[in-house]
C-alpha cells in the first residue's frame, strides 16, 4: 500500500494545485492508438497516474442471442478496474460502481456511432483500468473513442471527456485522485467536440447554478485541447506505419488508378 | 464551395472535409452543406463526390462480392458459411448444386469445406445469400487460406488486377483473393507459398502507401533470384534444404487447413505449376453438378479471370 496522506491544502496562496499544476491546467496526457494486437482496434492513455487499456471488437456476431437489436448494433461497453490498479487491493468481483460507469460510458460513446449500419451485430468495447489516480471514466472515454476509430468503426466524431471539480471554493480542471477524495465536488463531462453537445455529465457534491455553468465551460475548453490530442494520437499511429515516407506527387498515379477501383464499389454502398 | 484536405491525407471521425455542393459517399457523412469524415483513412476528392478510404474495418457484404468462407453448418438444403465479419451467410442447395441432387447435401460439402462463393443477396434484415453457380466458384480442395483485413483487399488486387496479376506472373502461383479479406493460395512449394504470403502481408502493411507494386515487385524478384540461387547450390552439394526465414510461417491464419500435396513439401521442383490429380473428391460433385467442379486444366485460366471480373465491377 502506498502511504497515502491528506495534503494539508490543494490550493496553496500562489493560486497552484497541490501537484503544481494551474487551476486550469490538465495532467500530462499521453494517447497511443493501436497497441493491443488481437483486438480489431485499441487505445491506451496515460493521464497524470492513470493507466487505461481500451480495446474494440467487432461489429461481430452478438452472444448471447436474445440481446439482439434489430435495428441497429448492440454497443457492449464493459469497464473493469484492475485488483493492483488501486492502493487497497480491489476486490475482483465486477462491483455496482463498474457496472455503472460502464453504461455511463456506453451512454457517452452511442451517439457518435452509426449503430443502425450493422443491425443486429456487437461493437464490444473493453476498458482496462490498469492504474487509477481519478479521473478514470473521463480517460476510459477518450481512449476508448480512440479505440473505436483505430476499429474502422464509422462515427461522426471523437469524443473528448474531462472532470472538472471544485477544491476550497476554487473549480480545477482534470482532478487527480487526493482532489476527487478532499475536494467539495467533481462534475465530469464528455462533449461532442464539432458541436459542443454533451454526451456525459454526472456531479457529485454541491455546486451552485454560476458554478456549474463555469465548470462546464472550462470542461468544455479542456475538451478541446484534448481533442486536439487525440487527432494527434491517431493520424501519428498511421504516418508511423509508412515506411518511406511521403512520395512525390508525380508517383502518385499508380496510387490513384487503385482509389478508382475502391469507389466503384462505395457508388454501390450508396445505392443500398 | 471549399475542401479542407489534402489528397490522401490522413483524416480522422469528425474532421471538416468539404463545404458547398459535394456530395459525401463511403466514409463520410454530411450536415446541411458540410461533409465530415466518419472513419480514420485517406479522404479523396473525385469530381464533387468526397469519399474516405478506410484503412481498417470488418467484412461487411455487398452483392456480387467473391467471398472464401468455410462451411460451419449444414441444415436440410442450406449451407452455414462463415465469411468473416459479424454476419453469418447461407447458401441455399439450389444455388451450388445442379438438380436432382441428392437429399443429403453433406455428400457434396460438408463442415470444414472451404468454397470460393458469390454473395447474391444481402439486404441487413435477412442475412447474406451465397451463390456458387458462377465460373470458378467451387469448393477449395488444396493449397491455402491467407487472412488479411478486408479493408486491404482493393489494394491486394490493384487496377484491373494489376497486383495480384503481377505477383501471379513472378511467383507462378494461382491466387484467388475474396471480398472478405481471405486469399487462396496454391504454390508449387514452400518457398514460394512462404514469399506469397510475404507479399500479401507486406501489402496489408503497406496498404496506404504509394508505389506498392513496384516495391512488392523489386522484393520479389530478389527473393525469388535467391530461392533459385539456393536451389542451384543444394544440387551440387545435396545437403538438406535450410529454410531461412521460417518467421513469415507463424503469419499463417489457417495454416493447415487446405495443405494436402504432398509433393509441395519438397521444394525439389522449383517453379512449374504442375497440377497434382486432385480430383477423387471433386468428381463426387461433378456428377450431379458440373457446374461447380472445374476442371483441373481449365484451373489456372480460370482463376485470372476470376480476380480480373472482380476489378471491373
Amino acid at each position: 500500500m502506498s502511504p497515502e496522506v491528506k495534503p494539508d491544502s490543494l490550493l496553496n496562496a500562489e493560486g497552484l494545485r497541490f501537484d503544481g499544476r494551474r487551476i486550469d491546467e490538465l495532467r500530462p496526457v499521453q494517447m497511443e492508438v493501436g497497441v493491443l494486437k488481437t483486438a480489431d482496434g485499441s487505445a491506451s492513455i496515460r493521464q497524470g497516474k492513470t493507466y487505461i487499456l481500451a480495446a474494440v471488437y467487432g461489429p461481430r456476431e452478438l452472444h448471447p442471442r436474445h440481446l439482439t437489436l434489430n435495428d441497429r448494433a448492440f454497443l457492449r461497453v464493459v469497464y473493469r478496474m484492475a485488483t493492483f490498479s488501486v492502493p487497497d487491493r480491489k476486490r475482483p468481483a465486477p462491483s455496482r460502481r463498474e457496472r455503472e460507469i460502464s453504461m455511463v460510458i456506453a451512454n457517452a460513446l452511442q451517439p457518435v456511432l452509426f449503430l443502425e449500419q450493422y443491425p443486429k451485430a456487437v461493437i464490444d468495447v473493453f476498458i482496462q483500468v490498469i492504474q487509477a489516480d481519478g479521473g478514470t471514466r473521463c480517460a476510459a472515454i477518450n481512449a476508448a473513442s480512440l479505440a473505436l476509430a483505430d476499429a474502422g468503426i464509422p462515427m461522426r466524431s471523437l469524443v473528448p471527456s474531462v472532470a472538472v471539480g471544485k477544491a476550497e471554493g476554487t473549480l480545477i480542471v482534470d482532478l487527480g485522485d487526493e482532489e476527487d477524495k478532499y475536494g467539495e465536488g467533481d462534475v465530469p463531462l464528455a462533449i461532442l467536440p464539432g458541436t459542443n453537445e454533451l454526451t456525459l455529465l454526472q456531479q457529485d457534491g454541491s455546486f451552485t447554478r454560476e458554478e456549474l455553468m463555469e465548470a462546464m465551460q472550462m470542461g468544455i475548453n479542456a475538451c478541446k485541447y484534448l481533442h486536439e490530442l487525440q487527432k494527434d494520437a491517431l493520424k501519428r499511429s498511421y504516418s508511423k506505419k509508412a515506411p518511406e515516407g511521403e512520395d512525390d506527387d508525380d508517383e502518385m498515379d499508380d496510387y490513384d488508378d487503385d482509389l478508382e477501383t475502391d469507389l466503384g464499389e462505395a457508388d454501390i454502398m450508396e445505392d443500398e | 464551395m471549399a475542401v479542407y484536405f489534402q489528397k490522401r491525407e490522413v483524416v480522422v471521425p469528425g474532421q471538416l472535409l468539404a463545404e458547398g455542393r459535394y456530395r459525401a459517399s463511403f466514409g463520410t457523412y454530411d450536415d446541411g452543406d458540410r461533409i465530415y469524415s466518419a472513419l480514420v483513412g485517406l479522404a479523396e476528392l473525385r469530381g464533387n463526390t468526397v469519399k474516405v478510404v478506410a484503412l481498417e474495418g470488418v467484412y461487411i457484404p455487398r452483392e456480387g462480392d467473391l467471398v472464401l468462407g468455410t462451411i460451419t453448418i449444414v441444415t436440410g438444403n442450406n449451407w452455414k458459411v462463415d465469411i468473416g465479419g459479424p454476419y453469418l451467410a447461407s447458401l441455399h442447395a439450389n444455388n451450388a448444386l445442379r438438380r436432382p441432387y441428392d437429399d443429403d447435401i453433406s455428400r457434396y460439402m460438408d463442415i470444414g469445406d472451404v468454397i470460393a462463393a458469390e454473395v447474391i443477396a444481402f439486404d441487413r434484415v435477412t442475412g447474406p445469400f451465397l451463390g456458387m453457380k458462377g465460373r470458378g466458384l467451387r469448393r477449395l480442395d488444396s493449397g491455402m487460406i491467407l487472412e488479411i483485413s478486408p479493408a486491404k483487399i482493393p489494394r491486394v488486387i490493384g487496377r484491373r488486377g494489376s497486383m495480384i496479376n503481377m505477383i501471379q506472373d513472378i511467383l507462378r502461383i494461382q491466387t484467388m483473393v475474396g471480398q472478405n479479406g481471405r486469399i487462396w493460395i496454391r504454390a508449387s512449394n514452400i518457398e514460394v507459398m512462404r514469399l506469397a504470403i510475404k507479399a500479401f502481408k507486406m501489402i496489408e502493411a503497406q496498404a496506404h502507401t504509394s508505389r506498392l507494386t513496384d516495391r512488392v515487385k523489386t522484393m520479389l524478384e530478389e527473393e525469388m533470384a535467391n530461392i533459385h540461387g539456393e536451389e542451384m547450390s543444394e544440387d551440387m552439394f545435396e545437403e538438406p534444404t535450410d529454410i531461412e526465414d521460417s518467421k513469415e510461417s507463424e503469419d499463417i491464419a489457417e495454416p493447415a487447413e487446405l495443405v494436402e500435396d504432398e509433393d509441395t513439401a519438397e521444394g525439389e521442383e522449383p517453379v512449374k505449376p504442375e497440377k497434382s490429380p486432385k480430383t477423387e473428391a471433386v468428381d463426387e460433385i461433378k456428377d450431379d453438378s458440373p457446374e461447380d467442379a472445374t476442371e483441373e486444366e481449365t484451373e489456372s485460366e480460370e482463376t485470372e479471370t476470376e480476380t480480373k471480373e472482380e476489378v471491373s465491377e
